[in-house]
């Protein structure tokens, strides 16, 4: 558990990067800090291993007040990822994850069986640990960055922007990898972001700082859409945040039986019809014709998403982005369920907030 | 290049001299310059003192400091101190700004990965800033090198000069082939040390190499 008390930060030339902050990071879960730049998010961050100290204030790590712990043993102690990795250039993948083991006096064989380990639980080849850093692309590097950081198992991990520097398809990747770790290794986590997209999909909790180091609000994502504390959260977390809301709903929505047709098949096609393959699964759509046709390819009007049955957004997002307004949904195996509607999801959702499962 | 196989002996003495007249310089101006350039990396004031000043001691003439050295320190005009002393200075002036820029150009993120790791300031140094600001030392180092076997042979006025010798002796007694000996046996030394830098720098920086 983090505890933040009452902290400011002031810096030499009078900007307050941090005011008055109280808050408390509970163990074993994701937090977020976001805002935007300028708003104390990451010196908040930074003061809890002492890269930088407050002006004022306390904060606690595990009860400990972390001004009485000498920076370098704080630190040994605690998790770092920085943005754009920071591995060390003139070491081999391999030491680099063994660093803090090594700092800590581990003998050397002890520590590189145990970065190792380290590079398998973040999903990378062993092979990789005698390359340098260089060698590696920027999605790898950082996942050494994060095998570096776990490597002395810390209970306490600070992970500052770690994902900014890496192209949205890899961050992705990244960013459900860290929900998969976590899962297994239930650390207490403080992760800063600009990006709220990022914030709402990895944060149990997320603390919105506004700029002046202000706490806005520290919230469950689903409170900061369905109840923003005041015009700053509202504009931060996007004009489209009812939408954004449904993700965070699971409530059931009807499936609905849809006329299938295989590839090959010879069919008399008066309505919208799901093409299918061997295996059921979603090839396209056909649109009513004339008469009987042999379906091919060529006649397939290209789907939507698919819906997998998780949230209330992956309902209507199918729904809307299918040609035929028929959101089509699929079993673990992509075979074809049943297709969903966007006015049940509408149905669903007033439903939800009836019964208050939607924070006002 | 028959000289100097007809006085293999004496080419062999001075080259010697030449040899240790210009890479105890360097040592010494090497190790001293790694202090001088860290703190100048560090902080302004100490790169506002150290970089002029510098660039002033380089523009004396090699000439004067190797005459005036001996006066200043007071030491007898043949000793070899009267070389060594100018010439680390002349090391000093050149790698100060090597060190210093070596420093300065190793990644903020890398250096503050470090501290967040737990470093403490002495092993941060001497495990990371130092081995990442290896390359651009030793191109600096590679320059002080060459230069210093070259100034060498100005310590022949001053009696010391290892193949600077064979240049005034050749000269005095119109010799020109003891003056191309010296000249042969400087640039031979200068290409051979150089060339071992390069390949030090290989050795030690493995990862310097490692592209995508």
């Amino acid at each position: 558990m983090i505890e933040f008390r009452a902290v400011t930060k002031r810096f030499e030339d009078g900007t307050i990067a941090v005011d008055e902050l109280d808050l408390t990071v509970e163990a074993g879960t994701i937090t977020v800090f976001v805002g935007p730049s300028g708003c104390g998010k990451t010196t908040s961050l930074r003061m809890v291993n002492r890269m930088i100290d407050p002006t004022s204030g306390t904060i606690l790590v595990d009860g400990k007040d972390v001004l009485t712990v000498d920076p370098p043993t704080l630190r040994r102690g605690i998790g770092y990822v920085i943005q754009q990795a920071g591995l060390f250039p003139h070491r081999t993948v391999l030491d680099n994850v063994a660093t803090v083991p090594l700092l800590s006096g581990w003998d050397r064989r002890k520590a590189r069986t145990r970065a190792a380990e380290l590079l398998e639980i973040v999903g990378l080849d062993p092979a990789f640990g005698k390359r340098y850093p260089a060698q590696l692309s920027g999605g790898q590097q950082q996942r050494v960055g994060v095998a570096r950081a776990l490597a002395a198992d810390p209970p306490v991990l600070l992970m500052d922007e770690p994902f900014s520097a890496v192209d949205p398809v890899v961050r992705e990747g990244l960013q459900d990898e860290l929900l998969r770790l976590q899962a297994e290794l239930d650390k207490t986590i403080v992760f800063v972001t600009h990006d709220i997209d990022e914030a709402l999909k990895l944060g149990e909790r997320v603390a919105v700082f506004q700029t002046g180091g202000h706490l806005a609000q520290y919230a469950k994502p689903a409170e900061l859409l369905s109840a923003p504390a005041n015009d700053f959260v509202a504009s931060f977390v996007g004009r489209d945040r009812g939408y954004r809301t449904l993700t965070f709903l699971h409530a059931d929505v009807p499936v609905h039986p849809v006329d299938t047709a295989k590839l090959g098949q010879r069919v008399a096609v008066t309505d919208w019809t799901l093409v299918v393959d061997d295996q059921d699964r979603p090839k396209g759509w056909l649109s009513g014709v004339d008469g009987e046709i042999e379906v091919s390819d060529q006649d397939l009007i290209a789907g939507g998403s698919l819906y997998d049955g998780s949230t209330l957004r992956g309902a209507l997002d199918a729904a809307l982005s299918s040609p035929s307004a028929l959101g089509v949904t699929v079993d673990d195996n992509g075979a074809v369920v049943g297709v969903v509607r966007a006015d049940d999801v509408i149905k669903a959702l007033a439903k939800a907030r009836a019964a208050g499962e939607v924070p006002k | 290049m028959t000289w100097i196989f007809e006085n293999w002996d004496r080419f062999w003495e001075v080259t010697g001299v030449h040899l240790r007249l210009s890479v105890v310089p360097v040592l010494i101006g090497f190790v001293l310059s790694i202090p001088l350039g860290w703190l100048a990396s560090r902080s302004a004031t100490a790169r506002a003192i150290l970089f002029p000043l510098a660039n002033i001691l380089f523009t004396i003439p090699s000439i004067a400091l190797i005459v005036i050295t001996p006066v200043l320190i007071g030491v007898k005009i043949l000793d070899e101190i009267n070389v060594i002393v100018p010439l680390t200075i002349y090391t000093i002036a050149l790698m100060v700004r090597s060190v210093a820029d070596a420093l300065s150009a190793v990644p903020g993120h890398v250096t503050a990965a470090a501290n967040a790791m737990g470093f403490r300031p002495l092993r941060r140094f001497l495990t990371v800033d130092f081995p990442l600001a290896l390359p651009v030392t030793i191109a600096g180092l590679r320059v002080a090198t060459v230069s210093n076997i070259s100034m060498v042979s100005v310590g022949a006025l001053v009696g010391l000069g290892g193949y600077g010798q064979l240049f005034t002796e050749g000269y005095q007694t119109d010799n020109t082939a003891k003056v191309f000996a010296g000249l042969i046996g400087t640039v031979v030394l200068a290409v051979l040390a150089d060339g071992l830098l390069l390949l030090l720098g290989r050795v030690l920086t493995p990862w310097a190499r490692a592209g995508r």
